[in-house]
C-alpha cells in the first residue's frame, strides 16, 4: 500500500546517504501514507505539567489522518529509554521517536540514532550538535520565557500588592530566564513590582513546592507562578489560600477556578505537525526546530477568573508585541546584586541569553 | 547434595521417599510458582474488572519479554542491576536483617567510581587497571555504607531497617550535593553530572548482545554468594545467627562481625551495580543513578526467598515484566501503573504463601533441616 516514490531532489542532494536510507522499509526518502510516531515521557502523561504538555500535542497529532501515535510514560533516564525506543522501532515500526526528557539524549538517543539510521529521533532540548551528532537525530525546544513574560504582564495587573512569588526548581538557565522574564513582564505594567523566588532544588518535590508556595504567600505575595515539572501542587496550594496563580508547562485552569490568571505553555503540536508532514511527504525532517511566539511554539493558557480586564488587554497586547519581535530584555538591566548584566536591547533569541546565570534587580532571592 | 543427612538415617522405618534436601528444593519451587500463578489469576480478575483482556496481557508479556532476540536482550539488560541489588537484600536477610540500603549503596558506589575515574583518566592510566579500580572503589564505598547499618544494629542497637532506609536518602542527597556542587562538570547545564568518562573508559556489551557485562558479573557473584552462604562456615554461622541469635551467641559465634560482614557484602553488591550503571550505561554519575533498582531488588530477593541462586531467575522475571511494560502501555492503552499493580499483587501473594511452608501434606518436610 505504501507509495515508494523516491524524492529526486533528496536523492540528488544526499546521494549515497539517501540510497542507503531508501533500503530501509520506512526510510526518510519515501513518501508514506501511514506513519507511526512514538513519544516517551519521563513521568505520567496526565501530570498537569511537562509530560502532559507533550501528551496534549500527541493527542492533536493523533487526529491527523495517516498518523498513528504510540506513547510510553514513566520511562526512566537510564538504558530503559534506549530499550523503549528500540521496542517502538521493532514492534510498532516507529518512523519518528520523540524523546521528551532532558536526560534521554546522551547517550541513549545518540546510540539509538546511530544504530537505526532509518529512524528519525528528535529530543526536546537544545542539545543536538550538527557537527558531531547523527543526522537522523535532532532537537526541538521553545523559548517559554516569552510566555512567562506574558504571565508577568497579566500578573502585574492582577496583583494588588505588586508582590509576586515564583516557585523555582533549580537555578539553571531555563528557570532563571523564565523568572527574569516574569519580572520584566510585571515591571512593564507596574514598575514597582517585585518577584520573590524560592528554589526547591528539585524538578519534582511536591512537599517542598507546597511549603515554598505557603512561604511566599506568608511573605505577602498575592500572585504565585512557578517553574517546576508539575505545577499542580503550587497552583492548588495557592488556590486554597485564596491567592491568584499563573501556570507553567501545561493547562492548569481547572485546578484554580477562582484565581487562575494565565499560564505559560509550549505549543509542541506546531513542531509535531511539521515532523508528521515532512514524514508523510517523504521530505527531510528538520533537525532543529526552535522558537517562541513568532512561530507558534509557545502560547498562553486562556485567561482564568483571576485575570482582571486590564490584565487581559495588556497581556493580549504583549503577545502581539512578541509576535512582532518586541524584545523582552531592554538594557540597561542590573542583576539583584547591582551588577549591570544587560547593556542594550537584546533580541529574544540572542545566544547571550543562553548563558543567563543571574536574577534581575527586583527579584528577591539568590541562585546559590 | 549427595551427602546423607543424619535425620534421614535416623528414621529408617519410614517408607522410601525423596531425601529432605530434594523435598525442600521442591517445596521451595512449588510454593513460589503457585504464588506466581495465584498472582496471575488475581491480576487477571483486576484486568477483567477494567474491561481488558488478560490473555492479551500475558501474551504481550511473552512478546515483549521473551519471544524474540530483542525481547530477551531487553529482559536481560533490565535484569542485570536487579540481580546485584537482589543479592544485596538476600545476603543480610539470611542473618535475619531486613536491609533497605541497596539504593543508597548503588548511588554512592556509582558516584565514587565516576569520581575516582577522573584523575586516572586525566593521568593517562591504562584502562585495564582503571576499570577494576573503579569497580573495587564502588564496592568498597557501597560496602562501607551498608556496613554502617550493620554496625549500628549490632553495636548500637539501631533498627537496621530504619537506619538503612534513612542512609539511602542521605546517600541520594550526598550524591546530588556533590554532583551539583564541587564535582559538577561545567558542560552539564540543565542536568548536573560528573565529568563524562571517555569512550575507552566504558564497560562494553557482552559480544553479540546489547547487554552489558554487569549481567555476567551478576551471575558469577550470585554463584559465589550461594557457595558462601550454603557451603562455608561463614554462611553456616550466618544462618544460625539468623535462625536464633542467642543460640549463636551461646555457641560463641562472632555475631557482630557476621552482621557487619553480611551488610558489607550486600553494600558491595549494590555498589558494584552502581559501577556498572556508571561505566556501562551513563558514562557519568548523575541523578539518574537513583532509578529504584535498589528497591526493586527487595522484591526480587523476597520472591527468591533470599536464595542467591534463585535471585537470578527472579531478576529475569522482573526484567521481563519491565521489558514488556512499554508494549503493554502502547498496545493495551493502560497506564504504567499497571505493572506496579502486578508487582504489588505478586509481593503480597508471595508473603502470604510463606505461611504454607511445612504445611503442604504431599511435601512433608519435617526432616528438611535448617532450611528456612
Amino acid at each position: 500500500m505504501m507509495k515508494t516514490l523516491i524524492s529526486r531532489r533528496r536523492l540528488l542532494k544526499n546521494g549515497a546517504a539517501a540510497l542507503a536510507a531508501s533500503t530501509m522499509p520506512f526510510g526518510a526518502a519515501h513518501a508514506a501514507d501511514k506513519i507511526t510516531i512514538g513519544a516517551i515521557y519521563v513521568g505520567t502523561r496526565d501530570d498537569f505539567g511537562w509530560n502532559q504538555s507533550h501528551a496534549a500535542a500527541m493527542d492533536i497529532l493523533r487526529q491527523v489522518p495517516g498518523v498513528s501515535v504510540v506513547e510510553e510514560e514513566n520511562v526512566a533516564e537510564t538504558d530503559a529509554v534506549a530499550k523503549s525506543m528500540e521496542s517502538m522501532i521493532n514492534f510498532d515500526g516507529a518512523n519518528l521517536i520523540l524523546a521528551t526528557s532532558f536526560g534521554y539524549y546522551n547517550p541513549f538517543v545518540l546510540d539509538i540514532a546511530t544504530q537505526y539510521p532509518g529512524v528519525q529521533l528528535r529530543h526536546c532540548a537544545p542539545l543536538w550538535n550538527p557537527d558531531t551528532d547523527p543526522q537522523n537525530a535532532g532537537s526541538y525546544f521553545s523559548y517559554l520565557n516569552q510566555a512567562h513574560y506574558v504571565n508577568g504582564v497579566a500578573a502585574g495587573l492582577s496583583s494588588i500588592s505588586g508582590k509576586l512569588g515564583f516557585v523555582a526548581a533549580k537555578p539553571v538557565q531555563t528557570v532563571l530566564s523564565n523568572c527574569n522574564s516574569f519580572l520584566l513582564g510585571a515591571r512593564s505594567v507596574n514598575p514597582n513590582a517585585t518577584v520573590q523566588v524560592i528554589f526547591t532544588g528539585s524538578w519534582s518535590m511536591p512537599v517542598r513546592e507546597a511549603e515554598a508556595t505557603n512561604a511566599l504567600i506568608d511573605a505577602g505575595c498575592d500572585v504565585i507562578s512557578c517553574h517546576v515539572d508539575s505545577p499542580k501542587v503550587v497552583i492548588e496550594t495557592a488556590e486554597a489560600r485564596g491567592v491568584k496563580t499563573c501556570g507553567h508547562n501545561a493547562d492548569q485552569r481547572d485546578l484554580a477556578p477562582n484565581g487562575f490568571i494565565t499560564g505559560a505553555e509550549s505549543n509542541w503540536s506546531t513542531t509535531y505537525k511539521i515532523y508528521a508532514d515532512a514524514l508523510m511527504k517523504g521530505e527531510t525532517v528538520p533537525n532543529l526546530i526552535a522558537g517562541g511566539y513568532h512561530n507558534d511554539m509557545v502560547m498562553n493558557t486562556p485567561f482564568g477568573a483571576g485575570a482582571t480586564p486590564d490584565a487581559r488587554a495588556a497581556a493580549t497586547a504583549a503577545i502581539k508585541g512578541l509576535k512582532g519581535g518586541k524584545p523582552i530584555y531592554v538594557g540597561p538591566l542590573k542583576d539583584n546584586t547591582g551588577k549591570i548584566v544587560i547593556e542594550g536591547e537584546v533580541d529574544n533569541y540572542a545566544p547571550e541569553l543562553e548563558t543567563m546565570n543571574y536574577l534581575l534587580e527586583g527579584i528577591i532571592g539568590s541562585t546559590t | 547434595m549427595s551427602l546423607p543427612s543424619a535425620s534421614s538415617v535416623a528414621r529408617p522405618h519410614r517408607k522410601p521417599r525423596l531425601d529432605p534436601r530434594s523435598l525442600a528444593l521442591i517445596e521451595a519451587s512449588v510454593i513460589p510458582m503457585g504464588a506466581l500463578l495465584a498472582s496471575a489469576l488475581i491480576f487477571s480478575l483486576f484486568l477483567l474488572m477494567l474491561g481488558k483482556d488478560p490473555i492479551r496481557f500475558f501474551s504481550l508479556v511473552w512478546t515483549g519479554g521473551v519471544a524474540s532476540s530483542f525481547s530477551i536482550q531487553n529482559t536481560l539488560q533490565r535484569a542485570a542491576p536487579l540481580i546485584l541489588t537482589g543479592l544485596a537484600f538476600a545476603v543480610p536477610a539470611r542473618i535475619g536483617m531486613t536491609l533497605l540500603g541497596a539504593e543508597g549503596a548503588l548511588v554512592l558506589g556509582g558516584l565514587a567510581s565516576a569520581l575516582i575515574a577522573i584523575p586516572m583518566m586525566l593521568g593517562g592510566w591504562p584502562v585495564w587497571l582503571g576499570l577494576p579500580i573503579m569497580a573495587l572503589t564502588a564496592m568498597a564505598v557501597g560496602g562501607a555504607w551498608v556496613g554502617l547499618a550493620g554496625w549500628l544494629r549490632h553495636y548500637r542497637g539501631v533498627n537496621e531497617t530504619i537506619s538503612s532506609l534513612l542512609l539511602t536518602y542521605i546517600a541520594v542527597a550526598i550524591m546530588n550535593f556533590l554532583v551539583e556542587g564541587v564535582f559538577r562538570d561545567p558542560g552539564s547545564t540543565n542536568k548536573a553530572s560528573t565529568m563524562p568518562l571517555g569512550p575507552d573508559w566504558r564497560v562494553g556489551d557482552i559480544p553479540g548482545t546489547s547487554v552489558h557485562w554487569g549481567l555476567a558479573t551478576g551471575l558469577i557473584i550470585a554463584a559465589l554468594l550461594w557457595v558462601l552462604m550454603e557451603r562455608t562456615t561463614f554462611g553456616f554461622s550466618a544462618r544460625i545467627a539468623g535462625g536464633n541469635l542467642r543460640a549463636a551467641q551461646a555457641q560463641g559465634l562472632p555475631v557482630g562481625r557476621l552482621a557487619v560482614a553480611s551488610c558489607a557484602i550486600a553494600g558491595a553488591c549494590a555498589g558494584l551495580a552502581g559501577f556498572f550503571e556508571v561505566a556501562a550505561v551513563h558514562g557519568q554519575a548523575n541523578a539518574s543513578l537513583a532509578a529504584q533498582y535498589g528497591f526493586t531488588g527487595i522484591l526480587v530477593a523476597f520472591l527468591a526467598r533470599q536464595n542467591p541462586l534463585a535471585v537470578v531467575p527472579v531478576a529475569f522475571l522482573f526484567g521481563a515484566l519491565a521489558a514488556s511494560g512499554g508494549l503493554i502501555q502502547r498496545r493495551m492503552e493502560m497506564p504504567d501503573a499497571t505493572m506496579l499493580v502486578l508487582q504489588g499483587i505478586i509481593f503480597v501473594t508471595l508473603l502470604t504463601s510463606e505461611s504454607l511452608y511445612g504445611r503442604l501434606p504431599f511435601l512433608s518436610v519435617s526432616q528438611a533441616g535448617d532450611r528456612t
